[in-house]
């Protein structure tokens, strides 16, 4: 037989088929089947692989108990994490407020033997990731924010104080960000103002706390000067 | 959290640079690209790629010895306000990353806004705009002593003197924390400013009589802030772009040179508001 031949009879053979209407419906059921498997497929590397992929872990370089130190201190947050007398604010403290206290160790656990025995004795500053950090271009002002308008640490940094172990430390693959700025939910859902610290954020919690200043002239807002630098 | 905001009488800031007093030392320059993290170039006496938000250029009189005369003129970023904030660069900027603040009267410049169209570098008459044509390259180790009060720009964005905002932030903080409602003059200074050994630059708040840049220009705000004293001239002033940068001289020559005069025309005169 011809490969002519060949082709004729599987002509001849698809027409009979179909004129039957044999196998259509088991056609038609694989690629549902296919189509349902590719989208959940899909969906997965979308939802649970992508953001793995994007964001890297680092554990903190020893675990710090807020809960604790919030107990042992008597003006809360703002024992370690005050304003310098020109305005601006501390931040995360520095290796010469803890040895105050942590001379010598204080308790027994393992995570304090660390700090003392690699950076108080070796008077090196511990090099913690800093969960908050905004981008470069962003000025953020705590003395606004604290003293002028008396917000609560508690607004945009969570319940942090009762933590008693430093989460992992989670930045972006591609920006270097840390991924409390653009939040846990990958489907930027947020359930409570300290979830994520994005502009839109910002935005949002000065138009809720009625902030309006008609200071730019190209939008009639804020001008961008003020929170950026 | 509900709070009114304290509307206080804006506020425009502003310098006064005596043209005689200038020696054309180069010390603002110096002082601003350190302050304000400018990159610089292995060759920086090509001008089409290096960045001076500050500049200082050097002017003459066209006359031979011993006639001759010359006056060193520095040049910032102008901080036009035009006519109700409508400066020439913030008028044309598609991407809103330049601004004029009506609070402060500062023209901003957001890098991380911008894509480097750069339609302000051509609407500004006064050349104050730079382009980023590389990624800025610091020396080894010379990153270090960045500042971090004023984020590094990139390849592809423009750049400009912004008055040093970052140390009217920084001062901020310390009102916020002294309960005041204003920057005392002292406390927000630019660097040029600070760094003048003639005391040729001086730098406040021109709506405010208490600061020293408002006695000496005495701004006009009937006539376009023109200011009130005769030995004071702006650049290219005819055009209307109500800049905030005052010259002083007492040199008709160099008052001359501020703008394109023809040789019938007196100096000292402001046009009027097109509309």
């Amino acid at each position: 037989m011809s490969t002519l031949d060949k082709k004729a009879k599987e002509a001849m053979d698809d027409d009979t088929a179909h004129a039957s209407g044999g196998g259509d419906n088991g056609a038609g059921g694989f690629i549902i089947l296919f189509f349902i498997i590719g989208f959940a497929a899909s969906m997965v590397l979308g939802w649970v692989v992508f953001p793995k992929l994007l964001y890297s872990q680092k554990q903190q370089p020893f675990s710090f108990n807020h809960a604790l130190h919030v107990g042992e201190v008597d003006e809360g947050c703002e024992s370690c994490h005050f304003f310098r007398e020109d305005g601006s604010f501390s931040g995360i403290p520095k290796l010469a407020q803890c040895t105050d206290c942590h001379e010598e160790p204080m308790g027994e656990t393992e995570d304090e033997a660390i700090f003392v025995e690699q950076y108080v004795a070796k008077e090196r500053e511990v090099p913690w990731f800093s969960y908050s950090r905004q981008p470069d271009c962003v000025f953020f002002s705590h003395a606004a924010h604290v003293v002028g308008a008396k917000m609560d640490c508690v607004a945009c940094h969570g319940h942090i104080g009762e933590s008693e172990r430093s989460r992992p430390y989670e930045y972006n693959r591609l920006t270097g960000y840390s991924r409390d700025i653009w939040g846990k939910n990958i489907a930027g859902f947020k359930n409570n103002s300290w979830d994520r610290m994005k502009m839109d954020d910002c935005a949002q919690c000065h138009k809720e706390a009625g902030i309006i200043h008609t200071s730019s002239v190209q939008t009639q807002r804020d001008a961008c000067f003020v929170c950026h630098k | 959290m509900k709070h009114e905001q304290n509307h206080t009488t804006p506020m425009r800031y502003g310098m006064a640079i005596d043209l005689d007093k200038c020696t054309g030392c180069g010390a603002c320059m110096t002082a601003c690209m350190a302050e304000n993290n400018v990159p610089f170039k292995e060759d920086e006496s090509d001008k089409l790629v290096s960045i001076t938000w500050m500049r200082i250029f050097e002017l003459n009189n066209g006359k031979a010895f011993p006639d001759t005369d010359i006056c060193y003129l520095p040049r910032p970023c102008q901080h036009c306000e035009g006519h109700g904030g409508h400066s020439p660069c913030v008028s044309v900027c598609p991407a809103t990353a330049t601004d004029y603040s009506q609070e402060t009267g500062i023209v901003s410049q957001i890098y991380t806004r911008c894509f480097g169209c750069r339609y302000c570098m051509g609407a500004c008459p006064y050349h104050a705009r730079y382009f980023n044509w590389w990624d800025p390259v610091w020396p080894d180790g010379m990153e270090k002593y960045l500042s971090p009060n004023v984020s590094v720009r990139m390849r592809g964005v423009v750049e400009k003197c912004s008055f040093c905002f970052h140390r009217y932030q920084l001062a901020k903080n310390q009102v916020y924390l002294d309960g005041e409602r204003k920057v005392p003059e002292a406390d927000y200074q630019t660097a040029c400013t600070q760094a003048c050994p003639a005391g040729a630059i001086v730098f406040g708040d021109l709506n405010n009589p208490e600061h020293q840049v408002h006695q000496i220009v005495k701004p006009d705000s009937e006539n376009g802030n023109k200011s009130r004293n005769p030995r004071a001239f702006r650049l290219l002033e005819r055009l209307g772009t109500n800049t905030k940068v005052y010259y002083l001289s007492n040199r008709e020559w160099v008052r001359r040179a501020g703008d394109n005069y023809l040789a019938h025309e007196k100096t000292g005169q402001v046009s009027k508001p097109h509309h």
